[in-house]
């Protein structure tokens, strides 16, 4: 066993980055077992993280074990199954609760993903705030995500979608996106990472500026809680969301964050079992928070195996990840720099470990399938960030983004094969 | 590598690298816009009739290689075809970048375009081809709503 797997045994949340245990790649590797898998005679070279991570054994064995030994519905049933099925589940919020370090469980409900996260919160404390003439800011690095949810709540609400710009490198234009607030400013929503461009933003400064103006502030976290330790309190937002599936656990299943203050004044997202505390056909009275926004029976395993995720990265220290990844990020950008007709699209000072890019010529979809056919899992085409694409004057980019996993090497091939797109190509 | 050279044969990067009749014609009498929201790539078809005939086409647009050279060759095939004639060379077109066709033998129809069934190894692919097809198919029936790959 692996001293990580074996640290992996302590209860969550009691991991101290400080004290991770040295970063062994190779140990981690061995724990995905995906990662041996031949794709067209070569070994696999998984560089699509940004889209979706691999599982580690101790998502998938967690969610094995539950199917096998515990499955039953939660929060009902008085059996011993039903019992065991509710504390998994209910263990795995207090592992989030504490990753996230937020004051209480009551303020993590689990949803389908950082999609359905900002969708309840437009629908719901969107809703019952906006009013004809009101605004919501957002940037001009959001992922489809982070832009069509607000879209549907202005156009409903006769409300204007703002965007606060992006510079040359990336970086959001925090004096511009200073002056868009203004007194019909009702809701900020954010990426903590841009997804195409590997930009981290200034979360906390960003909503200190909205908190000065009483505005509260959205971070969509989908592509930050791979990379960067997260404290929802020191950052200060009101809600933060993220996808079990960008972080290594399964899909399908993600988590939105709330302020308990303001979960508790938002109207019901959906109707029907768990989130109500009686019924009659003239009164329904609803479930206190978070459960008022679990309505149905819950991806139970899809929960167990994120919070077995989260233990999983717990014990290898998210500190320890990130700076792997920020080495692979240095190594990438500087080999991939070297090579003639080959641009990066985002070069923002403060980056997570993905790089952007196109080549003079050569479209990202050439480029995909050719590196395909050598194992090499890249994705191209805009990246649900159409926008962003047309701010660089572009259709598409060639993303390679790292995860926990990845290794130098694997960036070497990376480069030797865009050499080879070129001489097929060119 | 073999695959790789059967979908990006001289010809067909020969053709996305200088794309045929890449031009506006100045009064069409159809013309659509073609979408694949997969990759963002963008294609618009113009066409001059004479009578059922297809007197001129011209295309723009941009995409990946495979989606250029597509529409440059469409538009080298058609010209002096009917209306009628475009579309079931459309059919053919379709079965042999999907595979299907393969096992039907022979085409004489297809003349050039068979450099395209290299694609029939990459589905993803697929629509790269066929975007600029399903654009000239959309002008021919007149449609005004950008059509779509998906």
């Amino acid at each position: 066993m692996s001293a990580h797997t074996a640290f992996a045994r302590q209860p969550a949340g009691t991991a101290v980055e400080n004290c991770s245990p040295a970063f062994d790649v190779e140990n981690v590797r061995a724990d995905f077992p995906i990662l041996h898998t031949m794709i067209h005679g070569h070994p696999l070279v998984y560089l699509d993280n940004a889209a979706t991570s691999q599982k580690p054994n101790a998502v998938i064995q967690a969610m094995v074990d539950y199917y096998q030994h515990d499955n039953a519905n939660i929060h009902r049933g008085v059996h011993s199954l039903s019992q065991a099925a509710t504390e998994a589940y209910e263990a795995a919020r207090t592992t989030v609760q504490r990753f996230l370090h937020a004051v209480s469980t009551n303020e993590i409900v689990f949803v389908r993903g950082a999609t359905e996260a900002i969708n309840l919160v437009a629908q719901t404390y969107g809703r019952q705030h906006l009013a004809q003439g009101d605004e919501v800011l957002i940037t001009a690095m959001e992922h489809h995500s982070n832009i069509v949810p607000w879209q549907i709540l202005c156009e409903e609400k006769g409300a204007t979608l703002r965007v606060a710009p992006i510079d040359d490198r990336g970086e959001l234009l925090l004096d511009e996106f200073a002056k868009f607030l203004n007194p019909r400013t009702k809701f900020v929503s954010v990426a903590h990472v841009s997804n195409a461009l590997g930009s981290i933003n200034p979360v906390k400064q960003i909503v200190r500026m909205a908190h000065s103006s009483n505005i509260p502030v959205l971070v969509d976290g989908a592509q930050a809680l791979p990379h960067l330790p997260i404290d929802v309190r020191d950052i200060g937002c009101d809600f933060y969301v993220f996808s079990g599936h960008k972080v290594y656990g399964p899909t399908g299943i993600g988590v939105l964050y709330g302020k308990a203050a303001l979960l508790k004044e938002m109207p019901p997202y959906q109707g029907g079992g768990e989130m109500i505390s009686s019924v009659t056909f003239e009164k329904t009275t609803y479930n206190k928070v978070p459960h008022k926004f679990e309505a149905g029976t819950p991806d139970i395993a899809g929960v167990i195996g994120l919070g077995a995720a989260i233990t999983y990265i717990d014990s290898l220290g998210i500190g320890a990840i990130g700076a792997h990844e920020h080495e692979l990020l240095t190594h990438a950008t500087q080999i991939l720099a070297q090579i003639p007709g080959l641009k990066v699209i985002g070069t923002a000072r403060e980056k997570a470990s993905l790089v952007s890019f196109v080549m003079d010529g050569i479209h990202p979809h050439d480029i995909g399938t050719i590196l395909d056919q050598e194992g090499i899992a890249v994705r191209t085409g805009h990246h649900c960030a159409q926008p962003v694409m047309d701010r660089f004057g572009i259709p598409a980019t060639v993303r390679a983004s790292f995860g926990l996993y990845n290794t130098k090497e694997e960036i070497d091939a990376l480069a030797r094969c865009i050499e080879k797109v070129k001489g097929i190509l060119s | 590598m073999s695959e790789l050279r059967d979908l990006y044969q001289e010809v067909i990067l020969e053709h996305a690298k200088s794309p045929r009749n890449y031009r506006v014609l100045a009064a069409p009498d159809y013309k659509a816009e073609g979408f694949n929201p997969l990759c963002g790539d963008r294609c618009t078809v113009y066409l001059s009739m004479n009578g059922d005939i297809i007197q001129d086409i011209g295309f723009q647009g941009s995409g990946c290689a495979i989606s250029r050279a597509s529409a440059s060759m469409m538009t080298q095939s058609l010209k002096g075809k009917t209306a009628e004639e475009a579309k079931g060379l459309f059919q053919t077109f379709h079965g042999i970048v999907t595979g299907e066709n393969a096992a039907n033998g022979h085409h004489p129809e297809i003349g050039k375009l068979e450099v395209f069934a290299g694609v029939a190894g990459f589905p993803a692919r697929v629509k790269c081809a066929t975007l600029a097809w399903h654009t000239m198919q959309a002008a021919l029936h007149g449609e005004r709503e950008p059509v779509t790959t998906e």
